[in-house]
């Protein structure tokens, strides 16, 4: 139980995917105009990641392992994640169309994200089982949550300020991401 | 059995699975999309400015044509996007005319005697909350230009200290309307184009005393209408367009010119 939350904390905030690792750089820039917009897209990536690195978990120590299959991970991790947000997507359509109101836009968005494969393959490489996979893949989107989060924030207070011409817009936000990054690498400095 | 052979088969097996599973999975939740609603939002200009009330053109092309908002309710669209939806509705547009935003003053610094001393925000809702004295009239445009600001097209913009609106850019899509805290902006249908530019309520001396250009209340465009269109609002006239039939009329015997005519 301990190691989890290790793995939590550690995917989440030591490595975080996005201000760390760089991955799913475009949906985080992106969508981070708005705090609404980037909660729920926070929240659908969390919900996505999730399922994808256990179906990933599974389909590694179940097949590609004992057939000797390693090498062909990345292109089946494509090939599954694709397939499973689709299916997601036509779920909640279905079944729950409140919730895909407010996250069905952004399911689309995901199944191309760097960092959904990122996480999958980076479970295989720490040779996580079934259940770390989970929390490592839940650690994960949770740390792109909060990132998200606080860059929108950021945003939101960066449009009220008169910036010199040649930074608003992009330029501004990129700073202000490079800035999170090097705050994140403080917690580089966390022993667990 | 060599590695490719496993890699190459155990791949197909993958594909065909999650093949079949997509495939089911898109019969078994399959929702029923009323076609109709894929066919008027391809007619809705996709603006999403929500001048129809709806929240954006998807959900008025689902209140379309779940009959909840007539197929004419898209204000920017006008007649043609009516009319195709009309088509895909099975029921006749109606009459709609394109309307365009009309600024009922024509106080530029020229006519107006005093342009105030007010050096706030330079915004017209900051400056009426402020309550300094702005202009003499108490009516008239203020000309910092909130409408021009808010218009999604820049049809708006301040000519000369009064916000005059370029008609082939206006959309009618009402933020200005909404915007203007003097109430100066209203939309009227393209045509009707015979209209009062004044709103000053005052009583004629007072109007004359502080703009050249503002109505009086005197009454001489009501005697050359022979079709009783024109209308008192206390010493305000005002343009019947029920009853209008765009001679000019009165627009030629105001003293102060502030009957717009077809021609300008």
């Amino acid at each position: 139980m301990k190691s989890l939350i290790m793995i939590i904390i550690g995917s989440a905030l030591i490595s975080n995917v996005v201000l760390n690792q760089f991955l799913g750089i475009c949906s985080f820039l992106g969508v981070s105009k708005q705090m609404k917009a980037s909660i729920s897209l926070g929240a659908a990536v969390i919900f996505v990641i999730t399922i994808a690195s256990a179906v990933a978990s599974l389909l590694y120590d179940n097949v590609l392992k004992p057939l000797g299959m390693d090498f062909m991970k990345t292109i089946i991790f494509i090939l599954v994640i694709a397939a499973l947000v689709q299916i997601v997507e036509m779920f909640l359509k279905k079944k729950s169309p409140a919730v895909y109101q407010s996250l069905g836009i952004y399911l689309p968005l995901i199944t191309t994200n760097c960092a959904v494969l990122g996480v999958a393959l980076n479970n295989v490489k720490d040779g996580f089982n079934f259940i770390e996979s989970v929390a490592s893949g839940f650690g994960t989107a949770l740390g792109y949550t909060i990132a998200i989060v606080l860059l929108a924030g950021i945003r939101s207070r960066i449009n009220e300020k008169d910036l010199p011409a040649p930074l608003r817009g992009a330029p501004i936000v990129m700073i202000a991401a490079a800035l999170m990054s090097i705050a994140f690498m403080g917690f580089g400095g966390l022993n667990i | 059995m060599d590695i490719i052979w496993i890699t190459t088969l155990v791949i197909a097996v993958i594909a065909v699975l999650v093949a079949v599973g997509l495939v089911y999975a898109g019969k078994k939740f399959a929702v029923k999309v009323d076609e109709r609603v894929v066919a008027i939002r391809g007619k809705l200009p996709g603006n999403n400015c929500g001048a129809c009330g709806f929240a954006g053109c998807d959900a008025l092309a689902a209140a379309i044509s779940a009959g909840e908002a007539p197929v004419n309710a898209c204000p920017v669209g006008g007649g043609p996007v009516a009319e195709a939806i009309g088509d895909i509705m099975g029921t006749k547009a109606g009459a709609m005319e394109r309307k365009t935003a009309f600024v009922a003053c024509k106080g530029t610094c020229e006519v107006t005697k005093n342009q105030g001393n007010y050096t706030g925000i330079q915004d017209c809702r900051a400056a009426v909350l402020s309550g300094m004295n702005i202009t003499d009239c108490t009516y008239g445009c203020l000309g910092f230009g909130s409408c021009a600001e808010v218009c999604p097209e820049q049809a708006i913009s301040v000519v000369n200290g009064v916000a005059v609106v370029n008609r082939s850019r206006c959309v009618s899509c009402g933020l200005c309307v909404k915007t203007c805290p003097r109430g100066l902006i209203s939309l009227i249908p393209e045509s009707r184009i015979v209209r009062v530019q004044c709103s000053n309520r005052d009583k004629g001396p007072v109007v004359r005393k502080i703009c050249s250009a503002g109505c009086i209340g005197c009454g001489l465009c009501a005697k050359q209408c022979e079709f009783g269109a024109i209308e008192f609002d206390g010493t305000l006239a005002r343009v019947n367009p029920e009853k209008c039939t765009l001679c000019g009329k009165c627009a030629a015997k105001c003293p102060a010119k502030v009957i717009t005519t077809p021609v300008n």
